[in-house]
């Protein structure tokens, strides 16, 4: 109403390039450059389906971790979910393969989603009502997930009926047009987060509750509701991974999934998610995944560092994200 | 105001008391967006020398670059004579420049003594000496008036005594400069007169002292010298006492002020939009009983402490509480929560718009559209059309001064970002509105724009309670006053009975429920130091 008022510019037209938000990409770019450096498989279009097959299932459960983390959460169990999501889903398989033949399969699927969810509305609900921090919730049911799996496998290993291998082989083996299936339902999985998180309402009450929950709940957003949802998709992502992990092993074990977890955080963080919530980056999560995965495939491609150091380097990434965050991020 | 400039100029050119701190030709722009041009700014030992200006006038940022907070894009700082450039507010705490920011920027979840020492804690060999902090701590916090305890847990203390704190934590070493960004928006008269004392201390010991402050009164008591921004620019500098009020505010907005306060309203049925009774809420307030019909605005007011904000969380489902009935619109609401009294009808604006208002690191259209997502986005899908175009709306229809609409909402000025906050609430069309500290953070010009805001609102058939610790914007805005003290509503006043005498005499008679009791009652626990 004063003459002196500042003009409102339109700058929304103007999209800025933010370099922080790229930098997972760029690393991508850049590690993937050194890995065509050292090694001139490593650009084979075989090597290269590997690997990005190879990384389905981290960036299936990341897209899911993107959620959780973005609402201000944590989910540490998703590695033993993942065990005993297949491990329940196999034994549903193998009990219905005599009667259903290859339907087996659909319905052990169904399970696998269903189980999946409800694990996740599990840890969101004693994390959301029982109002204890889901550091210490998740590492709680990780450890009985675990233990799970491993009754189940009677420690050793817990097969898929034979009956089934060969109809069942294709999701993880079988292409179309040349791209896996594992890369294609990954795809379909980060397209629908993507979807869910950036398009609408739900995801952007889920990150004023990462952003803010006081605000949140202060303008009627249902804070426990959104918390516990973000933990139902997360729990729904692990389904859909143990559905494409099946068919590559053919079997549950005691050791399957482990140290997931960390890979997954490891993915979502260096992908420009903020661990404190309330921003949350699917496709760099897609990114962080890949990052991860190719520089182990280059580790063991190339002979000039030992592949046991894998889990080092990949540590050691994760340091130099969060130390470049704070370089760009600071004023 | 011709004149006016040209004493200025002269005034300045007079033989200046030792100066401490000079700024030359200071400018800072984010990317495209100047913010503050070519300010040049002198101050002295010894000397009160306050500043003002709009909201977004570029107050905050100036004294962000005087201490090292931010960094200029052009210009000088000059430090008893040696040019210096601080890298960040260590360095400038260093040299002896302190900022008290206008936002309180404190860790919650340690305690008061543990934050006035953060990072620069006691030792005794190898150890914390906690024993010591406190000690301290308490010194400081009763100079300053403050009735917080050392061990008390800064998140649990009221907004007013977070603000205490973080003044004792700018004290506690000897400084040169003492910067005062808004220090008194959150503060409850006695508390302010008290910091004000500590202020005219601190100069008497030759500190120089840079206050902020849209309280004009303030200004004229407090300060010796007055220097005026205006979107970005210096306007001038001038000797308090040459300046009454209404010329500092006309120095400010750059034109003439009409009437602040519009004219009274009754209400215009007897029908009550809200009305609640027996309202119980832990820790808060007791058999609270109160209506609002349309047409008017009641007011609620009483010390800081006195339970309205508990009273009012309470309402709103926020707070644990019980109550026999509450009806809003003719509806008996049985769950309470924001979510259901906005289906109704009723809203609420916190005073705190930092911690519960604004998601300060998201932009501003999620801001605008948080609470009304489902009146702005009718499907699942989010519209960003409509979004957007709600913003340009708010921007409009609020006089909001942003540059541009890309922004995060923490990157808006203060009193824009009460703006904002206020056009969240009104984008959910409510017939009922309650505003907790209306105008806190803004400035003059804004306040009778938010005033008449009000005032059409009510005239339009809604309803409005106004919790103020103001007084005379209670009195000025209100056609009738609940008046609240130690959790219970204590007297109502209405017509001529509305002035500040009988506020402040129903607000305070009756000795019980100092401001000491309210603290605990607010934290909900009762501290003892050792
Ligand atoms: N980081 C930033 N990026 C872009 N613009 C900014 C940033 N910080 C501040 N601004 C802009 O600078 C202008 C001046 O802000 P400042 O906080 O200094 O105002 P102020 O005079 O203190 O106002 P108030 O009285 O409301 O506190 C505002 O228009 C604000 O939006
Ligand atoms: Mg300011």
């Amino acid at each position: 109403m004063t003459t002196a008022a500042a003009p409102v510019a339109t700058a929304e037209e103007k999209r800025r390039i933010r370099w922080a938000d790229l930098a997972p990409f760029i690393a991508l770019g850049v590690i993937v450059f050194i890995g065509i450096l050292i090694n001139s498989n490593f650009a084979s279009s075989a090597n290269l389906i590997n690997v990005i097959t190879r990384s389905a299932f981290i960036t299936i459960i990341a897209v899911g971790a993107t959620f959780v983390i973005s609402s201000g959460g944590l989910d540490l169990s998703v590695g033993s979910m993942m065990a005993f999501v297949t491990g329940i889903m196999i034994m549903t398989m193998n009990g219905l393969a005599p009667s259903y033949g290859s339907w087996a399969i659909v319905m052990g699927a169904g399970v696998a989603l269903v189980v999946g969810g409800l694990c996740g509305l599990f840890n969101g609900l004693i994390i959301t009502v029982g109002r204890i921090e889901p550091f210490i919730v998740t590492l709680g049911t990780m450890g009985i997930f675990r233990a799970f799996i491993t009754f189940m496998s009677d420690g050793g290993s817990l097969p898929i009926d034979r009956s089934l291998r060969e109809a069942y082989r294709p999701v993880y083996f079988g292409d179309f047009l040349g791209i896996p299936y594992p890369v294609l339902i990954t795809l379909a999985v980060v397209l629908l987060g993507a979807f869910l998180l950036y398009r609408t309402k739900y995801g952007r009450r889920l990150t004023s509750v990462g952003s803010n929950a006081e605000v949140a709940r202060f303008s009627g957003v249902n804070v426990s509701r959104v918390r516990t949802l973000a933990y139902v998709i997360q729990g729904l992502c692990v389904g859909v991974a143990a559905i494409c992990y099946v068919p590559r092993l053919g079997a549950a074990t005691p050791t399957t999934g482990q140290l997931w977890e960390l890979q997954v955080i490891t993915a979502v963080v260096i992908g420009g998610t903020l661990l404190r919530g309330g921003r949350g980056r699917i496709w760099g999560s897609v990114a962080g995944a890949l990052i991860l995965e190719v520089i182990a495939n280059v580790m063991v491609l190339s002979d000039m560092v030992s592949e046991y150091l894998v889990a080092a380097v990949q540590g050691a990434i994760i340091i130099i994200a969060m130390l470049a965050h704070r370089f760009t991020s600071s004023r | 105001m011709n004149s006016l400039a040209h004493r200025a100029a002269t005034k300045n050119a007079r033989a200046p008391a030792a100066e401490v701190l000079r700024a030359e030709g200071l400018s800072k722009a984010y990317g495209a967006i100047t913010v503050l041009s070519d300010v040049t700014l002198d101050i002295r030992a010894g000397e009160i020398h306050a500043i003002i200006g709009e909201n977004g006038a570029g107050k905050s940022t100036l004294m962000k670059l005087l201490s090292g907070h931010v960094t200029p894009t052009a210009g000088d700082l000059l430090m008893e004579g040696q040019p210096l450039a601080f890298a960040d507010s260590v360095e400038a705490e260093n040299a002896g420049i302190v900022l008290v920011h206008q936002e309180i920027l404190l860790a919650d979840d340690l305690t008061v003594a543990e934050n006035i020492f953060l990072g620069r804690e006691l030792r005794r060999g190898f150890m914390v000496d906690d024993r010591a902090m406190n000690r301290r701590a308490a010194e400081l916090l009763a100079r300053i008036g403050s009735v917080a305890r050392p061990r008390h847990r800064v998140g649990d203390l009221p907004l007013a005594q977070r603000q205490l704190v973080q003044i004792a934590r700018a004290l506690l070493d000897e400084r040169k400069v003492v910067i005062f960004d808004e220090p008194t928006a959150v503060l409850a008269n006695d508390e302010v007169a008290a910091l004000l004392d500590i202020i005219r201390g601190l100069r008497e010991h030759g500190v120089a002292v840079l206050y902020i402050s849209h309280r004009l009164d303030e200004i004229q008591t407090l300060a010796d010298r007055v220097t005026v921004l205006r979107d970005g620019r210096m306007i001038g500098t001038w000797p308090a006492a040459e300046l009454n009020q209404r010329q500092m505010a006309e120095l400010m907005v750059g034109r003439e002020l009409d009437m602040l306060y519009p004219n009274k309203r009754a209400a215009t049925s007897e029908e009550p939009l809200l009305s609640v009774t027996d309202l119980e809420v832990d820790q808060g307030a007791q058999k609270a009983s109160f209506a609002v019909r349309p047409g008017e605005v009641l007011g609620l007011g009483g010390m800081i402490g006195s339970g309205r904000t508990e009273l009012i969380e309470g309402l709103m489902g926020l707070r644990s509480s019980q109550a026999a009935s509450v009806v809003v619109n003719g509806r008996e609401i049985s769950h309470r929560s924001v979510a259901s009294m906005m289906e109704a009808g009723l809203v609420y604006l916190t005073e705190d718009r930092k911690g519960k208002g604004l998601l300060l690191d998201e932009k501003l259209a999620p801001n605008l559209t948080l609470q009304a997502l489902e009146a702005v986005n009718p499907a699942t899908i989010l519209d960003r059309r409509a979004e957007l175009a709600a913003l340009r709306k708010a921007v409009a229809d609020y006089d909001i001064r942003v540059r541009s609409l890309t922004l995060e909402a923490g990157k808006l000025s203060g009193g824009n970002q009460q703006k904002l906050l206020l056009a969240k609430l009104m984008m959910t069309d409510p017939s009922v509105v309650i505003i907790d500290e209306p105008t806190r953070g803004i400035d003059i010009g804004n306040k009778s724009q938010i005033y008449d805001f009000i005032d059409a609102m009510v005239r339009a058939g809604k309803a409005c309670i106004v919790i103020s610790s103001e007084m005379q914007e209670l009195v000025g805005l209100a056609d009738r006053v609940l008046v609240m003290r130690a959790g219970r509503i204590v007297a109502e006043l209405s017509g001529g009975e509305i002035n500040e005498g009988n506020v402040v005499y129903a607000a305070t008679s009756g000795a019980h429920g100092s401001t000491g009791e309210d603290l605990h009652d607010h934290s909900g626990r009762t501290r003892r130091d050792s």
